[in-house]
């Protein structure tokens, strides 16, 4: 750090604390950014990585520390985009509906005038030949024309592009997810030579390989901390590996002894054609883990929807779900707590198809009390209640079920660590019951309660851990693509 | 404050209440003397403004975008077709009856086969459907008009006690649907999904099942009111439906129906439906015109889905 002092500040965010409710987003961050360097960010899901991405381009205003653009205090995104901090997100942000010209004068507003459509042509052209020699993008066409990995090299040039002055810092968020690897080195060669020039990127990237061998220097965030910022030399994909990880703590309780009884009670073909198939036994508990969004909860809704049907009820419920998202696909906002828990059991609740309310109240007092749903009383509206304990409604609505698999989509987002305890108390004695857990979850310490856990990535099922087996590193390891040390 | 409580909790208490307010102003201006028979006429209408908006009432239940438009096509065809098929003869009263249920089985299916199988919205496939169901009725009815069965038409303009008859048809079928929204596992269903679709799915309820079984049931309450509808008014006409379009969405929304999905109420629909009724008998006695009469029902249908929607945000 030392040696770039000297170097020109392009952005510096210096304790940045951001929070979100309850939860610290930003936990007092550090990230100050020269021209003419390359810094790599990584982190786990929920590190912090969009958060900062999100306070250095302006659109979030730190609740505590420094931002300064160039030496000078100013906030806004306006702000940002005036002293040249350029963003292309992971989620593609271009007009399907417009061409790739159209496109490029939304970004940059310089293009005025009668012949804007010829300049704002010619910009991405000559830009997307720059940075991908030999691309065959028709600029003429609309956005939804193109393929994904097109949208995604076109705002990639439009980003790098620049009519008066050419950007300073332009941040990739995961800018090679959709690209092929001729693509992406292509990108990662331009990289360093924007950088040679003097300008600045930000890279995120989940794929090791590219970060260590295109950053100058790698920053490892973890829980809205900064937790590594050294030069990308001293870093070897497997210490990065280890700097992401938490400390592994001893386990505490003990796994069932795999006792496969019989046939699998769920199971399902490998997905997108390759990788592992998914089986699980009766007790057990499997873990789904991986990166966010790598299809684990696609993975969960088809196992539900498959053994759901849309027509005709059933009468013994084999499968049950509990919410992560339960704005989404788990509370039912107008009903009371009673209503929203015993909705997926009422068909053992009802005599002659009508609901038998003096069953349904003890159902629902025996819940409150074993789960501990902290109200008054059960007529309350489910939104009465806090996040944590919405959830445990949630998940008393699967358990009070005689579902025998029990399916869950990460559902301890946003719960507080006692109530979690009592949850886990709660899974255990069930599964030693006989009951069958599958359990997405994006935090190590759950993945880790599993008996057995199948990591993913690019949705399908790159890795099967048992037992001893599980552990931070080897489920990291396998969530990366390892590059070329792989 | 308590009073405030109340009426939130029960919003079908304002269309009692307007209703009433209507009622008097109505029977101040007559000087009393017609108030047995404006009540009798306002409960006779009224009853088949229920009829169809409770079926459109389970309809709006199942969330925003559901809404059948076919109603009034449905009345028409089956007030035609089971006048037909009676042919005047008292014998054939129950088979007409089956036969206009048999109707708008077929039409709910019709419809939610339009609205899955091709993935129409609602507005459309209901709308398209209620086309053709109303070309049969044209097709079949060659202008003639048929007249009922003796026995039915004395039935459908006679009273018990004073309470006409149709009215308490509309009343006994309240309670069953009352039951079936507030008591039964179906219920349950509708009003979880019209909150929340995909959170309804994954708790296990059969989603186009039951979407399915109310777009049918919508459709047989208005064959139902199609066949008393005829029966009352001594024939079937094919514009007979025509106003309970409108009529038939303004009583749930009057009503306090959550026009969002997932909120509904019977009480509200009765109070919805006399009061509508009241409104045009008001407008008559005062000497009003057809044209500015329906302004003026627009106009008040407006006005209460406004007070309605503060309602609802400042809860």
């Amino acid at each position: 750090m030392t040696k770039t002092l000297k170097r020109e500040e392009v952005v510096a965010a210096r304790g940045v604390r951001v929070t979100f409710g309850a939860v610290k987003a930003l936990d007092g961050a550090d990230l100050v950014i020269h021209a003419g360097e390359c810094i790599g960010l990584v982190g786990h899901n929920g590190a912090g990585k969009s958060t900062i991405v999100n306070v250095i381009n302006g659109g979030l205003t730190p609740h505590d520390g420094s931002l300064t653009y160039s030496g000078r205090e100013i906030h806004g995104i306006s702000a940002a985009r005036a002293n040249g901090v350029r963003c292309v997100f992971q989620e593609l942000s271009l007009c399907p509906n417009l061409t790739v010209g159209e496109n490029a004068r939304i970004m940059h507003a310089e293009l005025k005038g009668w012949t804007w459509r010829n300049r704002a042509l010619s910009l991405v052209e000559t830009q997307l030949k720059d940075i991908f020699p030999g691309h065959s993008i028709d600029c003429d066409s609309t956005v939804d024309d193109l393929s994904i990995a097109e949208r995604q090299m076109v705002e990639i040039a439009i980003s790098f592009a620049g009519i008066d002055k050419r950007p300073k810092l332009v941040i990739l968020d995961e800018p090679t997810s959709s690209l092929d690897a001729g693509l992406a080195a292509q990108l990662m060669a331009y990289i360093r030579k924007f950088v040679g020039e003097g300008g600045s990127v930000l890279l995120i990237s989940h794929i090791l390989g590219e970060i260590l061998s295109t950053s100058d220097r790698i920053v490892v965030m973890k829980d809205g901390r900064v937790v590594a910022d050294r030069a990308a030399s001293e870093f070897s994909t497997r210490s990065l590996v280890e700097a992401m990880g938490n400390v592994v703590r001893e386990q505490e309780f003990s796994r069932s002894v795999a006792a496969r009884a019989g046939d699998a009670v769920l199971s399902m073909p490998p997905r997108r054609g390759h990788g592992l198939a998914f089986q699980a036994w009766r007790g057990e508990m499997i873990g789904l883990a991986g990166l966010g969004g790598h299809g684990q909860t696609e993975a969960l809704l088809d196992l539900y929807l498959d053994r759901n049907s849309n027509w005709w009820p059933k009468r013994q419920r084999e499968i049950a779900f509990v919410a992560g998202d339960r704005g989404l696909n788990g509370t039912f906002p107008l009903w009371s707590i009673l209503k929203n828990l015993s909705i997926a059991s009422l068909g053992q609740l009802a005599t002659n198809r009508m609901v038998d309310r003096a069953r349904e109240e003890t159902l629902g007092a025996g819940w409150k009390q074993r789960i501990e749903i902290r109200t008054p009383n059960m007529e309350n509206r489910i939104l009465s209640l806090s996040g944590g304990n919405q959830q445990k409604v949630l998940f008393a609505r699967a358990l009070a079920t005689t579902a025998s698999t029990v399916l869950m989509d990460d559902p301890m987002r946003g719960v507080d660590i006692g109530t979690k305890q009592e949850v886990y108390e709660i899974l255990r004695s069930e599964a030693a019951n006989g009951r069958t857990f599958i359990w997405y979850s994006t935090e190590m310490d759950e993945i880790r309660l599993c008996d057995r856990v199948y990591v993913f990535r690019d949705g399908a099922i790159a890795a099967e851990l048992v037992g001893e087996e599980i552990t931070e590193k080897n489920v990291l390891a396998a969530s990366f693509h390892e590059g070329d040390a792989a | 404050m308590s009073l405030n409580r109340l009426l939130i909790a029960k919003p079908w208490i304002w269309s009692f209440a307007a209703t009433i307010t209507v009622w008097i102003v109505t029977v101040l201006f007559t000087g009393g003397a017609s108030s047995f028979g404006l009540s009798q006429a306002a409960l006779t209408f009224a009853a088949f403004s229920v009829v169809v908006g409770i079926g459109q009432m389970f309809v709006i239940t199942l969330g925003p975008g559901n809404i059948d438009l076919s109603v009034p096509a449905t009345m028409t065809l089956s007030g035609t077709l089971a006048l037909k098929l009676m042919d005047v003869q008292d014998g054939m009263i129950v088979v007409g009856l089956l036969a206009s249920i048999g109707i708008g089985l077929i039409i709910g299916i019709g419809n939610y086969v339009l609205i899955k199988a091709l993935r129409i919205p609602p507005i459309i496939a209901t709308l398209s459907m209620s086309f053709i169901v109303q070309s049969v009725a044209i097709w079949s009815n060659r202008g003639l008009r048929i007249k009922p069965p003796e026995t039915l038409a004395s039935f459908a303009t006679s009273s018990l006690f004073g309470i006409p008859n149709v009215a308490l048809v509309a009343l006994i079928l309240s309670i069953i649907a009352w039951v079936l929204l507030e008591k039964s596992i179906y219920g349950r269903w509708i009003s979880a999904i019209g909150q929340s679709t995909f959170a309804a799915r994954m708790a296990g309820i059969p989603v186009d099942g039951t979407r399915l079984v109310t777009y049918m049931l919508c459709a047989v309450l208005a064959s139902v009111c199609g066949y008393l509808l005829a029966s009352f008014s001594g024939g079937a006409a094919l514009n007979m439906g025509s106003e309970y379009l409108l009529m038939s969405i303004a009583v749930v929304v009057i009503g306090g129906t959550a026009v969002a999905g997932g909120n509904s109420n019977i009480p509200g629909i009765w109070g919805a439906s006399l009061f509508m009724f009241l409104v045009v008998s008001m407008l008559n006695t005062y000497g009003f015109g057809a044209g500015f009469r329906l302004i003026l029902t627009g106009l008040i249908i407006i006005a209460v889905i406004l007070l309605a929607g503060g309602r609802q945000s400042l809860r």
